[in-house]
């Protein structure tokens, strides 16, 4: 399992990164998808619409089962990659290239809250 | 603690992600379960399935009591080796356990039954023994392994690493088995492909696994078991029926024997209950999500419920089978509560693959408009 040092992470097995324009793209881990297996179907938010932290915003279902993304900061939804809805398999392939949303935060602060990659490979190996 | 099968640490040598289903610590998936699944359809793949327990039947009773045990009919089985499928009712018509019985000579016939029920049928089996008062022996073989092998090529990659088996089984019928030696081969399985069950000595079972890879048929786990078996349109005991479940209304009318004077055990039951309800096929005809157990569905007839759901790897769909109200015939739509939306699915006749073709038609299937 590999934890690239440059995100932030989520309890729930949310990436997080920094863009040059200071929004935050999202997306589920390494760890995540092993579990789910197979991932054949995502559902995205709507462009536009805001989420408080923690809230249920996407959905991701595998093979195997259906489980929530969820928003690793308050803020708005300023992107959603289409073109993953069409080859989900591409989150088994390379988890953290391929990013579902782009938010922009209400308070760029809140992304110190999360972990970094030390604290979060130790939260994954529990 | 888990139990664990003879192959335990060959899965974990493969890196197998490993699951406790139903107190066993058994595979999930080797990697890709849709690459496993594609296997099994297209080349040859095999299960762990050591997990099922096979209950040997000896005695002059044997027969006798089958045809009182079981739902099926026991006289079915004529000439030596014949398989059949059948479930065992309790006395109210609901489905104690599905099971395979082989009759593989005079007073001796072979079940394979599943893993978590293996401790219920025991006991069950031994009251029947009691009340039919029945002159015979139940031996649990704990002690074999078994390992399904499926698909197109799967019976001849077997031969391939079994030379001395293919001469005495290549003329072996499907719903067949032999016992060779202290191997059984039985040209049975949950796949819908053709192939072969292999019974053995647990101690022989991680070299045959081995041997097996080595003439490439590709290690699946019960992922791919499920994606498969429902593809076929076969049940899985606990999902698509348990003891509360009318064998008539968990789409295997065509196992239960009512006909003729032959009692068994739930007869009367069924008699007194006809089919109320029918296990379909159901293809979710709009994009949205994926069909899963206990999903609420609705037709014009009135409410019915997912009892098994996924995405097909063979169709590229989400499919499901469903009990619902008689009187939906096939090609009706019906919607399905899928987390907080109604989609759209069609009812559709089973099973949805088999001998890797695919029977539905999915050109038929895009929605023009929602009824």
């Amino acid at each position: 399992m590999t934890t690239p040092e440059h995100l932030k992470y989520t309890e729930t097995h949310e990436w997080v990164g920094t863009e040059a324009d200071g929004t935050l793209a999202v997306g589920i881990t390494d760890h995540a998808q092993e579990v789910l297996g197979d991932i054949v179907f995502l559902e995205l938010p709507p462009v536009g619409k805001r989420y408080a932290q923690g809230e249920a915003c996407a959905v991701i279902e595998s093979v195997k089962a259906a489980s929530d993304i969820n928003m690793p900061v308050a803020g708005i939804v300023v992107a959603a990659n289409d073109g993953l809805v069409q080859s989900p398999e591409q989150v088994n392939a390379d988890a953290y290239g391929a990013w579902m949303f782009r938010i922009k935060p209400d308070k760029p602060a809140d992304i110190g809250g999360l972990m970094d990659a030390a604290a979060y490979a130790g939260h994954a190996a529990k | 603690m888990l139990k664990t099968t003879p192959l335990n640490a060959a899965h974990r040598a493969l890196g197998a992600r490993m699951v406790d289903f139903g107190g066993w610590g058994m595979p999930l998936n080797y990697g890709s379960q849709i690459e496993e699944h594609h296997a099994v359809r297209r080349d040859a793949g095999m299960f762990d399935v050591s997990h099922m327990l096979v209950i040997d039947v000896h005695g002059a009773g044997a027969r006798g009591f089958l045809r009182r045990m079981l739902a099926n009919n026991a006289d079915k089985l004529q000439d030596p080796g014949r398989a059949l499928y059948s479930c065992m009712l309790n006395d109210e018509g609901g489905v104690i356990d599905d099971l395979i019985v082989y009759f593989l000579c005079d007073e001796f016939f072979r079940l394979v039954v599943n893993a978590g029920r293996a401790d219920k049928d025991l006991a069950w089996l031994e009251s029947l023994k009691e009340r039919f008062d029945a002159a015979l022996e139940l031996w649990p073989r704990r002690d074999l392994a078994m390992i399904a092998v499926q698909g197109p090529n799967a019976r001849e990659r077997v031969w391939q690493v079994l030379p001395g088996t293919r001469a005495a089984t290549e003329a072996m019928r499907t719903f067949h088995g032999a016992q060779l030696g202290e191997l059984m081969l039985a040209r049975t399985g949950y796949t819908g492909e053709d192939g072969f069950e292999l019974m053995l000595p647990a101690a022989r079972a991680e070299t045959l696994w081995s041997a097996l890879i080595g003439a490439g048929v590709k290690p699946c786990g019960l992922g791919a078991r499920d994606t498969l078996r429902l593809e076929a349109g076969m049940n899985l005991w606990g999902q698509d029926m348990d003891e509360s479940v009318s064998p008539l209304d968990a789409g295997i009318a065509w196992t239960v024997d009512l006909d003729g004077a032959r009692d068994f055990v739930g007869k009367a039951a069924l008699l007194a209950r006809p089919q109320s309800r029918q296990l379909v096929g159901l293809v979710l005809a709009d994009k949205g999500g994926v069909l899963r157990g206990h999903q609420k569905v609705t037709t014009l007839e009135g409410e019915g419920m997912i009892t098994s759901g996924t995405f097909s790897p063979s169709l590229g769909r989400s499919i499901a089978l469903a009990r619902i109200p008689l009187g939906v015939n096939a090609g009706a739509l019906v919607q399905v509560s899928v987390r907080d939306k109604q989609l759209t699915a069609k009812v559709v006749k089973l099973p949805f693959v088999r001998n890797g073709r695919i029977l539905i038609n999915l050109s038929q299937l895009t929605v023009e408009e929602k009824p």
